[in-house]
């Protein structure tokens, strides 16, 4: 099996996840896209771990994978209390922090 | 170039057809979690792509990372963003202004950097070939977790205890 086509595969799903977070309004889809960038970023790492035949890789996606379920858990926390203020959830409305 | 595209000889033909398939899977259904317009659909099509992102995990040989991705994501992460849903929305089915006035400037953003990774990558390891996947034994995780790697795994529980403790806060009705 190729080297690259693991790479090449993280490589497309991180640029939909970039793209995702670029497009999208929706807090809640932002962070879907932010969990597809994470998901590209370990499936390197597994990659990497396999083409070096070491297996400190899969240590470092798993705790890819622990940070993950810790940042998805904060964000919707964040987005639950700021959709209780302000009865919406849309990024481009939040302006208030803008200088 | 063509190595790239066709199985070279002394690659295994079954592995690169199963990477294949789940790969065409999981591209497409990604591009649709960014591109949909109902965000329920968005959250079951994003199970399909953490489940094909356990399934590379499974053909690169890294199993116990596949079990603890179905369990983290598909069980708990995917609840939680259903749940999000829930609670901030109540209207299910197609809904507009899910993008920003300028979303289209994702478009150049995302393939720029896409040529820019396509190029490195393949100028980096333009025809090596990985030739024999050798299983690692799940213990080897465990040896590496417990001693070269204890003080970040302290640290990522102290991440996740504080992760939890900071999600009641902010979540909590005062």
């Amino acid at each position: 099996m190729l080297a690259v086509n693991f790479l090449l595969l993280a490589a497309v799903l991180f640029c939909i996840g970039v793209f995702g977070v670029i497009a999208r309004r929706n807090a809640v889809m932002v962070l879907m896209s932010v969990e597809l960038i994470l998901n590209a970023v370990s499936l390197n790492l597994v990659a990497f771990s396999l083409m070096n035949n070491n297996q400190e890789g899969q240590v470092f996606a798993l705790y890819v994978i622990a940070i993950a379920a810790a940042e998805v858990g904060v964000g919707l926390a964040m987005v639950l209390m700021i959709y209780r203020n302000r009865k919406s959830i849309a990024l481009d409305e939040l302006s208030e922090m803008k200088g | 170039m063509t190595a790239l595209i066709l199985a070279a000889d002394n690659v295994n033909v079954a592995q690169n057809i199963a990477f294949g398939i789940i790969a065409t899977v999981m591209i497409f259904a990604a591009f649709s979690v960014v591109t949909t317009k109902n965000v329920v659909h968005a959250a079951l099509y994003l199970v399909v792509v953490l489940a094909g992102v356990a399934a590379q995990y499974i053909l690169a040989a890294a199993e116990f990372v596949a079990v603890s991705q179905v369990m983290v994501y598909i069980g708990a992460v995917m609840v939680l963003f259903l749940f999000g849903i829930m609670l901030t929305r109540a209207q299910i089915g197609k809904e507009e202004g899910l993008n920003n006035t300028g979303w289209q400037l994702g478009i150049p953003v995302a393939l720029l950097l896409f040529g820019l990774m396509a190029y490195v990558i393949v100028d980096t390891y333009e025809d090596q070939v990985i030739t024999e996947v050798t299983p690692f034994a799940t213990e080897g995780i465990a040896d590496r977790v417990l001693s070269p790697f204890l003080v970040p795994f302290l640290a990522i529980s102290f991440i996740l205890l504080a992760a939890a403790i900071g999600a009641i806060v902010l979540a909590r009705k005062d």
